[in-house]
């Protein structure tokens, strides 16, 4: 099967993107694996991919006038030079829009947040914050696939030969919106929380101590997250926030402190691999979930467990 | 000049309660509400109306889906919605997300040619049940309109023939400005959707509220449904109940206990 990868606006991979090359590989089963992405000076990309048996890496000639429209006609003209059968991608909103448009243009079915992909094309998804596992098999010839992050682990780049870049000049007419301006947000040296192997989460019981959370998560080297309840408190920003209305994280390890764990929070981190909780209310829903709870003040438990943390890497 | 907005509203299983799927693979929706992320659309145009009386914005409510989904457009009509349009027919059950925009589509032109024109559509970020925000950017792509996905502000462009936008991507924040006609998605983050009063309550009664069928539309029901679906499920299995773990009491080393365990379970 040739398999097309959309990997966004990147120009240097990231771990979801590791995460899709690595399963690309695989369904593609000695099939093509071209992979596009949208930003146009491409030759250092080209580089990394040099390990994920990549033969050929499509960029566009300009970056895109426009928002979604002629990044849509990007992907259909790398659709047709790849002849893939299969379109993947990380689990993003620019990726998800052209690939929800080519959908409707090709007919084709459309799967996002896939946790795996069959050689058969059957797609395995969590659904209903992780309340259930659906497959889903797409009838049409082409198909669109998103991937969850954190949900394939990403092979080792195999020192393979950098693929050839090979520029796209497309034009696109219609109507289309255009941004006006560019504030790019300052680097944190944290990951980020939906791509973190480990997250540590505040909640309401943390008060305006957040900082001992996020000293906590640097000596984890984890992503912050917080509940809704310490978001509305102002603690933390908005897009901190772990649950039904913030993100959905599937860490390794997933620790929280002073979370109680409402359903609205849980549907965003129940399908973590392991969970640890701590709180003084011994009665917190959030241990009817948790792998390891400690019943206790996290002011005393967290400081402890950082000064445990620093003499184990002693 | 006046501007037509239109809101697609979900009626969808309540996220606070246990949910479930049926044996047809399909979502029990026998306990459902208005899609919470689906307010903020709605407050979003109640908001533009505001700033701007003189432009004449008219806010039309359109859902798909059987015939409990009414509950979705009377509370959009109870919120401040002018009319709502609810398409209902056997034939839908079952679709996918292209059958679903195929039917919303239609019922927005339908919107169109009742009120002269849509200028915008404008959506919530997703649906609380399937997650996907997909059909956003499939109305674009079936009605040719400009699109923009997750704005986090909502303002009035120069002339009102459009929008000033911002919206977050992965690394930065853009500034974004659309001319009608547009489909926009708008986040959780865009606004404090307000509650019904009781005088707006009495008022939604008296609103027009139509249903249409497929028919109605001029949609082949054959092109939508489950057996027209490109993707199919095929299973759906409940996820095994977490068990809960082991649970300490802190008797002043919960701290190094914790440590333990996590480096027993290779976890640093």
């Amino acid at each position: 099967m040739n398999v097309l990868v959309d990997l966004g606006h990147t120009t240097a991979l990231r771990s979801p993107d590791r995460e899709v090359l690595t399963l690309a590989r695989t369904v593609a089963a000695g099939g093509t694996v071209s992979v596009l992405t949208h930003a146009p000076d491409a030759a250092g990309l080209a580089e990394e991919l040099g390990g994920f048996d990549v033969a050929v890496l499509l960029a566009p000639q300009d970056a895109a006038p426009d928002l979604s429209l002629t990044d849509t006609a990007l992907l259909d003209a790398a659709l047709a030079e790849s002849g893939a059968t299969l379109v993947l991608g990380p689990n993003a909103a620019e990726v998800t829009d052209c690939f929800a448009r080519l959908a409707v243009r090709h007919s084709a079915a459309i799967i996002t947040d896939a946790v795996g992909v069959d050689a058969d094309r059957t797609v395995t998804k969590s659904v209903l914050a992780g309340g259930y596992t659906t497959t889903v098999e797409p009838t049409t010839e082409l198909a669109f696939v998103t991937v969850a992050p954190n949900a394939v682990a990403a092979g080792e780049a195999q020192g393979g030969q950098a693929p050839d870049v090979k520029p796209l000049a497309v034009s696109a007419s219609g109507a289309a919106a255009t941004v006006t301006g560019t504030q790019v947000a300052p680097a944190s040296s944290r990951p980020k929380l939906t791509e973190a192997r480990v997250v540590v989460v505040g909640g309401r019981g943390v008060g305006e101590n957040f900082s001992l959370v996020e000293e906590l998560a640097d000596e984890l080297g984890a992503a912050v997250g917080a509940s809704r309840a310490a978001v509305d408190a102002g603690w933390a920003e908005h897009s901190a926030q772990v649950g039904q209305t913030g993100v959905t994280v599937s860490p390794q390890l997933y620790l929280c402190a002073g979370v109680s764990g409402a359903i609205q929070h849980r549907a965003g981190m129940q399908t973590s691999q392991t969970i640890v909780a701590v709180n003084k209310d011994e009665n917190a829903q959030i241990f009817d979930i948790a792998d390891y709870g400690v019943v206790g003040d996290l002011n005393k438990v967290l400081p402890q467990l950082i000064e445990a943390l620093r003499e184990r890497k002693g | 000049m006046s501007v037509n907005i239109v809101v697609p509203v979900k009626y969808v299983p309540d996220a606070q309660k246990q949910r479930t799927f049926r044996e047809d693979l399909t979502v029990d929706r026998s306990d459902a509400i208005l899609s919470e992320l689906d307010e903020y659309p709605l407050e979003a145009a109640l908001a533009l109306r505001e700033a701007a009386p003189e432009a004449e914005v008219t806010i039309v409510a359109v859902t798909v889906g059987p015939a409990a989904a009414s509950g979705a457009v009377k509370k959009a009509l109870q919120m401040g919605a002018d009319a709502a349009f609810h398409v209902d027919d056997a034939a839908l059950a079952g679709s996918d997300a292209l059958g679903t925009s195929a039917a919303l589509a239609a019922a927005i032109q339908h919107v169109g040619e009742e009120h002269g024109g849509v200028d915008l559509v404008l959506t919530g970020m997703a649906s609380t049940d399937g997650e996907m925000s997909v059909v956003p950017p499939m109305l674009a792509e079936r009605l040719d309109f400009a699109l923009v996905t997750r704005a986090g502000t909502v303002e009035w462009g120069e002339e009102r023939n459009g929008l000033a936008l911002t919206r977050a991507t992965a690394d930065a924040t853009q500034t974004v400005a659309v001319a009608f006609p547009a489909v926009v998605s708008v986040t959780d983050q865009a606004n404090e959707p307000r509650y019904p009063n009781f005088k707006a309550i009495m008022a939604a009664k008296k609103k027009p509220s139509a249903v249409l069928t497929l028919a109605d539309l001029g949609v082949d029901a054959s092109t939508v449904g489950r057996d027209a679906a490109a993707a199919s499920v095929q299973s759906a299995t409940p996820r095994p109940p977490r068990a809960a773990g082991v649970k300490i009491q802190d008797e002043g080393e919960a701290g190094i206990q914790l440590a333990a365990y996590l480096a027993e379970q290779r976890l640093l």
